[in-house]
């Protein structure tokens, strides 16, 4: 990503991010069945927003640390 | 089920707009050990001064762009601008299209290959370079001062919004946020900043992007939205029957849309002085650009900046506008929402839309997204501060050779002053709230007229030193005098914004304009009874002296100019579809 440089791609690092994320929401969302534990209303709670999303940047993230790992060595 | 309660530190006394979880909570810790988990790995790879403040010129033009727009996203900006459009409708859009793109593409293919090709570290240092130490320091000074006190004022409304919205302590807020961009930019520089602008865009964009889909979801659509928000009785008082939904059709008159303004204060005063003025010389944005790793990255910065700023509305202006549809309640301005506990401000708009849509976890990654937006904008100022300090005033005043492990030591202590200097500013802020409203008018008499000296001095051969130096001066002391006018004489607005109608906002467009007006007239007034430089030192810093480097030979598909014109039609269809 740096050109010319030994360093670590700034997409690895969001790539790690996002997929942590992704686990985190999609998990959460399949204990928590989409509902507050507070008992807060969420319009169009139906849709499942936390499954979708989740899953999205579960993928994407994968996606994005497996292309942007470090190989070791510089280009 | 259980749910992990929220730290007793974490709260303050009074009501919040949300309430978050354990899994919220977790999202954002996560984001605070990534961003400092990114400084402390950079560490080792900022050696030299040029990685330092410059991040070593060696960032693709991607990388480059978008650290280009993030570092405009903070400062407020999603939340402001979604209140905005729930104050003003879709007019606040102008912001992001005829108030950015422009002047986006016109830096990237016109202004860039001069602040590019000289090597300078800042735009007070081209000044230097073009016309003297006179200028530079008139730019560089000021622009120090009010960077600092801008990211303090900053500083304070993100911990005023996260009491309202999150309920937590103020002090708490300013404290976590300053250390933590503090310690990331000390770390890295701007390398560490760049790296981490990138990921909050990312961030911001996938926190605020439920919103409106969903909110379109269940408004059935663009249609429906308009709909609802024309049949919404409890808007009706604030809508008064105006146009909230259209771009431009409504601005043939000053009392026609909900603004106040007319197209001639949008186009003149925002899309040509205020938005070139800022996209242009505004180091906080130029430096990102600057370091660029080649002049066609350089080229192509700011291009690819512009077509993510153009979907930049549809995660912060749609939301606005989709409030005015679904929510149940009627939002006010900031004043009336203070004298009245339990009523919600227009800025309140984003954090309520967010608090609607989206379950757990997800709301932590909104919330992240707010916290990411502030903070990618107060590491801008620090790094942009820390650089000019550095180059443009310690430098500049010690007129000795200086090693690059000296500089880095001076950026690093820069860093710290400027974030200790933050704070005091936002606990100055806390005692005197009005400052904010000064402060944000105090920098905008800076941008316009610096606009005005950078532009005649790239353009123009025969300006001359002391007319870059008085153009800069009377045309900042100007729109200093014009705003005293209107705050001392109200009824001087029909003179200034040439209606007595005009809103904030408009009075600020035609200040703008008057004050880059006073600037050219005395540039060439003094220009004309001058002496002007030689050509031989204005190689490189002028158009029209010495050749302009081009990129390489490239196919049609590589070159600026091509994605340049792609993103140009994209700009006026969009405008088309909403006129």
């Amino acid at each position: 990503m740096i050109h010319g440089r030994n360093m670590i791609s700034i997409w690895f690092f969001i790539g790690v991010l996002v997929l942590v994320y992704g686990i985190i929401i999609f998990g959460w969302g399949l204990v928590s069945g989409g509902h507050s534990a507070t008992g807060r209303p969420i319009t169009l709670s139906e849709l499942r927003t936390d499954l979708w999303m989740g899953g999205f940047m579960t993928l994407a993230g994968a996606f994005y640390t497996w292309r942007f790992a470090p190989k070791g060595k510089a280009k | 089920m259980p749910c992990p309660t929220v730290p007793g530190f974490l709260l303050a006394t009074g009501g919040s707009i949300m309430s978050l979880e354990g899994v919220d909570l977790l999202v954002i810790v996560l984001y605070f050990v990534a961003v400092i988990g990114i400084g402390l790995y950079l560490k080792s790879h900022t050696k030299t001064g040029e990685d330092f403040f410059m991040a070593g010129r060696e960032m693709t033009a991607w990388i480059a762009g978008l650290s280009f727009l993030a570092a405009n996203l903070g400062s407020l900006e999603l939340m402001g601008w979604a209140g905005a459009a729930y104050q003003y409708g879709i007019l606040a859009t102008h912001w992001y299209w005829v108030g950015a793109i422009p002047a986006m593409l016109f830096l990237g293919l016109v202004m860039m290959p001069f602040y590019y090709i000289c090597k300078t570290h800042s735009v007070p240092g081209y000044l230097q370079l073009r016309y003297g130490e006179g200028s530079r320091t008139v730019a560089a000074i000021s622009f120090g001062f009010m960077t600092v006190l801008m990211s303090g004022i900053n500083m304070f409304a993100m911990a005023k919004v996260m009491q309202v919205v999150l309920g937590w302590d103020l002090h708490f807020s300013i404290w976590i946020s300053s250390l933590t961009v503090g310690a990331y930019v000390v770390l890295g520089g701007l390398l560490s900043a760049i790296f981490n602008e990138v990921l909050q865009f990312v961030l911001i964009w996938l926190g605020a992007m439920l919103v409106p889909i969903v909110g379109l979801i269940e408004t059935g659509g663009w249609s429906g939205m308009v709909a609802r928000i024309h049949s919404n009785p409890v808007v009706q008082q604030h809508i008064q029957g105006q146009d909230f939904t259209h771009l431009w059709s409504t601005m043939g008159t000053f009392t026609g849309n909900p603004m106040g303004i007319h197209w001639t204060g949008i186009v003149f005063g925002l899309g040509w002085v205020i938005s070139f003025g800022y996209w242009t010389t505004d180091f906080l944005v130029v430096q990102r650009v600057m370091s660029a790793k080649d002049l066609r990255s350089a080229k192509m910065a700011p291009i690819i900046g512009a077509a993510f700023k153009m979907f930049v509305p549809f995660i912060v202006i749609l939301p606005g506008l989709l409030g005015l549809a679904v929510l149940p309640e009627l939002l006010h301005s900031e004043k009336l929402a203070l004298l009245h506990p339990g009523w919600h401000s227009y800025n309140d708009v984003l954090p309520l839309m967010l608090a609607r849509y989206l379950g757990p976890g997800l709301l932590g990654l909104g919330v992240t997204a707010l916290i990411a937006g502030f903070m990618s904008g107060m590491a801008g100022n620090v790094t942009a501060f820390s650089t000019v300090w550095t180059y443009d005033i310690y430098k500049a005043f010690r007129k000795v050779e200086m090693s690059d492990a000296h500089l880095i030591k001076v950026g690093r202590w820069a860093t710290i002053v400027g974030i200790l200097i933050s704070i005091g500013a936002a606990y100055l802020a806390m005692q005197f709230q009005s400052i904010m409203d000064y402060v944000q008018a105090l920098f905008s008499f800076f941008i316009a007229p610096l606009f005005g000296t950078v532009i005649f001095g790239m353009m123009w051969k025969r300006a001359t030193p002391a007319a870059g130096f008085w153009g800069l001066l009377t045309g900042t002391a100007s729109s200093v005098a014009m705003w005293v006018w209107v705050k001392m004489d109200p009824s001087a607005l029909r003179y200034i914004a040439l209606s007595p109608n005009a809103k904030d906002m408009a009075e600020n467009m035609y200040r703008a304009l008057w004050s880059w007006c006073i600037c050219a007239i005395v540039t060439i007034v003094v220009s004309y009874c001058t002496k002007p430089k030689p050509e031989s030192e204005l190689v490189g810093l002028v158009y029209g002296i010495g050749e302009i480097p081009h990129e390489a030979v490239l196919p049609l598909w590589k070159r600026p100019i091509f994605w340049a014109a792609i993103v140009i039609v994209v700009f006026f269809v969009l405008n088309l579809m909403v006129w």
